[in-house]
């Protein structure tokens, strides 16, 4: 390896950064590889962050993407806490934190996405965290012991996921959500009052049409959450997770076109042949959809991961996929696949009280875009499939339990 | 530490020493292998792990059937066979030793 002096610097080392990397010495590049990360430990999975990290049932070993050992094997220069500052396209050239330069024939930005901030009173206070690292998850974690008290504000996956986790742990949780349902932005009023429902049951508060003014604290340290109406939510700590925000201010200072993420094509091309992005902070054709959005999900991750690396080694394009997405809480499995756009019918199929059914969400000529299944794979396996194909279905054979999913894909 | 064989589609071998305690998937991901895609990370959320045993080795080992939820997400999985399993559900033992495992033509 590395008789080629061909050089691919991949600025940002998360899912999206650590497995394109991977993906080159797949392909076979022979150039150099220099992977960049802000964070000070190897390439590792965020999902389990807020679920088996949070509870204790994962390792630092389970966490990481691939073993430290295996960046050196292949040949992958992997620079931890280093940030690039800047891109000088014309002389294909970035610039490092610690001030170094390093030249590139290729570019990958897999810069990610960042936790959105609220701008609210006390926001700075002690035991005022987000959820986004290891360095976040450690943080909650040493907060929540029996009897702890997290106030969430936000009530997001995120959200959920960690108070479930907490709940787990033995702490008490309320939820606070601006919305008049936790789940409002990214899923339908049936799914989330089936999670409102669940959660309530397993001892969590969630206050809905909730505005919080401020952040209270006494020395330093955040003591509760005040809402607009004047109550205070007393907490031991506070967790916001009210969305994510693309991190594509080094591309738009680069002058690469930008629209809520770093604007890329089906081979995950920026307008600079040179520069490639991936990853969550991109805005990326959605085929099926015919239009263009940014998916926050490690899938999304994979595949553009892999539709780089695939052009740039000269290897065939990945064939699109469907996005999805998947939520662990308690015992619940929820999976979702497909977007709703342009829908105008929900149909369950199955018992949303008994815990286990799928929303199919269809177009006014019955295209299945999406289906959200709560512990039920088949349903979101098949799912796939059907929203693959668009094909049509009638409200009465989705309902149809005696129809199976295999026919239903058929 | 127990021996795998991983043979992608196109009959590349890879033969790894897993440790114990690790999934099939974890050991072909860890030296990075193509052909096992493993988007959700050993969730048994995505069958993009999607692996042939062999018939006679199953027998032989007498490997766990799969659970509930690695057959819900293999009924449509690409290209799946009596012989489909999910490797990041199969736990690398000293019984192991040995093993073939075949990758399909894709994961997705």
């Amino acid at each position: 390896m590395n008789q080629d002096s061909r050089h691919i610097v991949i600025a940002g080392a998360g899912h999206a950064g650590g497995s394109a990397a991977a993906m080159l010495r797949q392909f076979g590049w022979p150039g150099a590889i220099t992977l960049i990360g802000e964070e000070p430990i190897p390439p590792y999975q965020r999902p389990p962050l807020s679920k088996a990290w949070l509870k204790g049932e994962a390792t630092a070993e389970s966490l990481a993407l691939r073993p430290a050992a295996f960046y050196p094997d292949a040949t992958i220069d992997l620079r931890l806490a280093t940030r690039v500052t800047a891109i000088d396209r014309a002389a294909k050239a970035v610039t490092l934190s610690d001030g170094g330069t390093l030249r590139y024939d290729y570019l990958i930005l897999a810069s990610g996405a960042r936790a959105r901030r609220l701008v609210l009173p006390g926001a700075g206070l002690d035991g005022v965290l987000e959820l986004r690292s290891a360095a976040d998850a450690d943080r909650l974690k040493a907060a929540l012991r029996p009897g702890a008290r997290l106030a969430v504000i936000g009530g997001g996956y995120i959200g959920l996921e960690a108070a479930a986790s907490a709940r787990a742990l033995g702490a008490e949780v309320t939820i606070i959500e601006r919305e008049n349902r936790v789940l409002a932005r990214v899923a339908c009023s049936i799914l989330s009052d089936f999670f409102q429902g669940f959660h309530r049951a397993r001892g969590v508060t969630i206050e809905v049409d909730a505005q919080v003014a401020a952040l209270e604290g006494s020395g330093g340290r955040v003591a509760g959450v005040r809402l607009g109406d004047g109550r205070l939510i007393a907490c031991d700590v506070a967790l916001i997770g009210v969305g994510a925000v693309a991190n594509d201010e080094l591309a738009r200072d680069a002058g690469l076109t930008c629209l809520n993420g770093i604007v890329v094509d089906l081979a995950a091309r920026t307008d600079d042949p040179a520069i490639f992005a991936i990853g969550d902070c991109t805005s990326r054709p959605l085929p099926l959809y015919e239009r263009i959005g940014r998916l926050e999900s490690v899938p999304n991750a994979l595949e553009q991961a892999k539709q780089a690396a695939a052009m740039i080694c000269g290897k065939p394009p990945p064939t699109p996929e469907v996005p999805w997405f998947w939520s662990d809480q308690y015992d619940l499995r929820l999976q979702i696949a497909g977007m709703p756009f342009d829908t105008t019918e929900i149909v369950v199929r199955g018992d949303v009280a008994s815990g286990k059914f799928a929303l199919f969400h269809l177009t006014a000529d019955g295209t299945v875009q999406a289906v959200e299944a709560v512990n039920a794979a088949t349903e979101f396996m098949g799912g796939r499939r059907i929203i693959a194909r668009r094909k049509r279905l009638t409200r009465v054979r989705i309902e149809d339990m005696s129809v199976s999913m295999q026919e239903l894909a058929t | 530490m127990p021996k795998i064989t991983y043979i992608e589609h196109n009959g590349t071998q890879h033969a790894i020493q897993v440790p114990v305690g690790r999934s099939v998937m974890q050991g072909a991901v860890d030296n990075n292998v193509p052909g096992i895609d493993a988007d959700c990370g050993g969730e048994c959320a995505c069958a993009t792990c999607h692996v042939y045993i062999d018939a006679a080795w199953l027998d032989r080992i007498g490997l766990p059937a799969p659970g509930s939820q690695e057959a819900s997400m293999l009924s449509f999985a690409a290209v799946t066979q009596p012989d489909s399993r999910l490797s990041c559900q199969l736990q690398v033992t000293d019984a192991l030793d040995g093993l073939i495992v075949r990758m399909p033509e894709g994961q997705h």
